[in-house]
């Protein structure tokens, strides 16, 4: 029985080390679940422990990797591998150098200026996160952090007490009840106010890698805001499409940004929006989580595949959102138009346009964000 | 209609093996692969929920109904939406009953305030919801439906129900199941359900049955369908699957064609008859001209 035991913990930290979730409580199950079945049978070991090992389909590829690893060569356990983390703002830091236009409101901000007063907070706040030093960044990651950007309300099914609304049967009787049966106040309630779900497309590819660590770190600030309904999803879109609500979870904002950046397979390589968006309309959107939201798709429009293709899933996209909003922050370059063919593509179907480079041009987002009234 | 119903089997008698239970599903007309039978079977054994997500349309509600009928026990659903309360999934208080009940005592000169407060709060004025219902019913098949509609309030008193399967009633004190109800939950994965809900289940994922498996189910569940009918239904089914379609059709939909396609007459799956039912099958109009075109265009 020891053998079984032994077998199945080696298991789980095989699936542990690949990030699978072992947890003790799911590797208990599954000693279980073996209890019950034939433990030399492998598929009925396999069974076991897909049912406690595993608890989305993302988690099932690995699953069978790591299963197919581990019992064919049982010697080949990887053990649990501590890569030193990833740099945290490597998307800007491998960034091409951006040709310096002129500053965006017309204050020129000096170069090597030191951030601590109030005056160069507010020249920080217009400045571009593209062309900021080390200290500057951190800066202004700080300000960033505390945005928590929240989708505006909407009136949801749930029913709360209030003092003016529908008759509450149960709570009046129970008053009634109270007094000894005197009918006394009538109770009433309303339905409550809830923000919508927010979700956010983050373009993660080359063209975006000097923008893309702010956005996140947006995204982030939002995710933390939401924490409690979990009403806010982000997604990574390169090559591919990458969920990162979860890694975005953490509390702090560096440590999330480090799981992010493990997490996305595809940093700075190219863009297939009009896919990546379609992926995400078929596997998340349509069922559901873009039903009602406020959809936030940051990114450049520029589409290597084909704009057609991308034109038609925004269309999709505002069928199903309550509202689109495109932050694009090459938007803020002096003499943009929004020319690149996906950009032209997606540009019928949004609600709001907006720049997205810079801490002000992100209070502006939030606020776009929070607020149909500047939509 | 056509298949007959066994008989529904002693209640406590559980299946041996996963492939003893497959059969029995299989006999309710039920047929399902080596994953999801050990599934059942260890959420039966182990006395742990069964968490299903796939697609629309593959058969997870349909599993929770064949459940019941093999166990011979009644299934209690409870279908999720937002705004879902204790009070609707849980218990709740029948007050005018408990007025009544007051004025009642009051007219016949009843004076012992205590005992009348003891007497209002009693289990008979108590109303059963799916939850406590189920919990009060042994055995019984619980099956919580598309849990990602209801919001996390719900979640979290869904998951101290599941836990040691016990409700407690202030007023009252804790009630508790004689013998756990075996429970199902399904998602549409519209919303991440909580980790700590899931952990607490067998989570098993459904996909599209492979081809044979499909026609299999035809034939099963409509046995007047001719032989060559559920061939060409099954892989028209596959091919749209793979169609890139808005919505792909899930085991559901394959079955209500079928159903249409037999209540015409049809003996072969033809364009004209293939246009004349799609709208069984496929339910965005830009699917429809898609899927006519890969199942006849493309060859």
């Amino acid at each position: 029985m020891r053998d079984i035991v032994e077998t199945v913990v080696g298991f789980a930290r095989t699936v542990r080390a690949a990030g699978g979730r072992a947890d003790p409580e799911r590797v208990q199950a599954m000693l279980a679940a073996l209890d019950h079945l034939d433990v030399l049978d492998p598929r009925d070991v396999y069974w076991a422990g897909r049912l406690t090992l595993c608890a989305d389909p993302e988690d099932l590829p690995r699953y069978d990797r790591c299963f197919a690893a581990y019992f064919s060569g049982r010697t080949a356990v990887p053990r649990p591998r501590r890569t030193p983390p990833p740099a945290v703002v490597r998307a800007v830091v491998v960034a091409p150098p951006v040709p310096d236009p002129p500053s965006d409101d017309g204050s020129a901000a000096p170069d090597d200026v030191s951030v601590a007063s109030a005056s160069g907070v507010e020249v920080l706040r217009h400045r571009d996160v593209s062309r900021l030093g080390p200290d500057e960044r951190a800066e202004i990651n700080r300000l960033i952090a505390v945005l928590g950007a929240s989708a505006e309300p909407r009136r949801s099914r749930r029913l709360a007490p209030a003092s003016a609304g529908r008759l509450d049967p149960a709570r009046t009787v129970r008053e009634v009840l109270r007094r000894g049966g005197e009918p006394a106040v009538l109770r009433r309630r309303a339905p409550r106010v809830r923000p919508r779900r927010l979700v956010l497309l983050v373009d993660v590819s080359g063209s975006m890698a000097p923008y893309a660590d702010a956005l996140l770190r947006f995204a982030h600030a939002a995710v933390r805001a939401g924490t409690s309904g979990r009403r806010v999803e982000v997604f990574a879109v390169g090559t591919r499409l990458t969920r990162v609500t979860r890694e975005l979870a953490a509390r702090d904002p560096d440590a999330a940004m480090r799981a992010a950046a493990d997490a996305i397979p595809d940093w700075s390589g190219g863009t297939r929006l009009g896919e990546e968006l379609k992926e995400f309309l078929d596997r998340f959107g349509q069922r559901g989580m873009a039903r009602g939201a406020v959809v936030v798709v940051a990114s450049d429009g520029w589409e290597r595949g084909d704009a057609a293709l991308l034109g038609e899933q925004m269309a999709r996209l505002a069928r199903l959102a309550h509202r689109v909003v495109w932050a694009n922050p090459h938007k803020a370059r002096p003499g943009y138009a929004p020319l690149t063919a996906g950009m032209a593509a997606a540009l019928p179907h949004l609600s709001a346009f907006t720049s997205g480079h810079s801490l002000a041009a992100l209070e502006e987002l939030a606020r776009l964000i929070g607020d149909p009234g500047h939509a | 209609m056509a298949h007959t119903i066994p008989p529904p089997r002693p209640a406590g008698a559980l299946p041996a093996s996963p492939g003893a239970l497959a059969e029995l599903l299989d006999e309710h007309a039920y047929l399902c692969d080596d994953g999801l039978a050990t599934a059942c079977f260890l959420a039966l054994r182990m006395g742990r929920p069964l968490f299903l997500e796939g697609e629309a349309g593959v058969g997870k509600t349909e599993l929770a109904k064949t459940l019941a009928r093999v166990l011979g026990a009644p299934l209690i659903r409870l279908q999720c939406y937002e705004g879902l309360d204790a009070s609707q999934a849980l218990y709740d208080w029948d007050f005018p009953r408990q007025i009544l009940h007051l004025r009642a005592a009051e007219a016949a000169g009843a004076t012992d305030a205590a005992r009348l407060e003891g007497e209002l709060y009693d289990r008979r004025f108590l109303l059963a919801r799916p939850l406590l219902r189920a919990l009060e019913t042994s055995p019984s098949v619980l099956l919580v439906d598309e849990v990602d509609r209801a919001d996390d309030e719900f979640e979290a008193f869904l998951l101290e129900v599941l836990s040691d399967f016990t409700i407690s009633v202030p007023e009252l004190g804790t009630i508790r199941a004689a013998t756990p109800p075996v429970v199902v939950v399904t998602s549409n994965r519209t919303r991440e359900v909580h980790d700590a809900l899931k952990r607490r289940c067998l989570y098993h994922w459904l996909e599209h049955p492979s081809y044979d498996r499909e026609v299999a189910i035809i034939r099963r569940r409509l046995p007047d369908a001719a032989g060559r009918l559920a061939g060409q239904v099954a892989r028209a089914a596959a091919t749209l699957r793979a169609a890139d379609l808005l919505k792909p059709p899930g085991v559901a939909e394959t079955l209500d064609w079928t159903e249409a396609l037999v209540a015409l007459g049809v003996r072969d799956l033809d364009p004209d008859s293939a246009a004349l039912t799609l709208g069984a099958v496929l339910k965005y109009r830009e699917d429809r001209d898609r899927g006519l075109a890969a199942l006849f265009d493309g060859g």
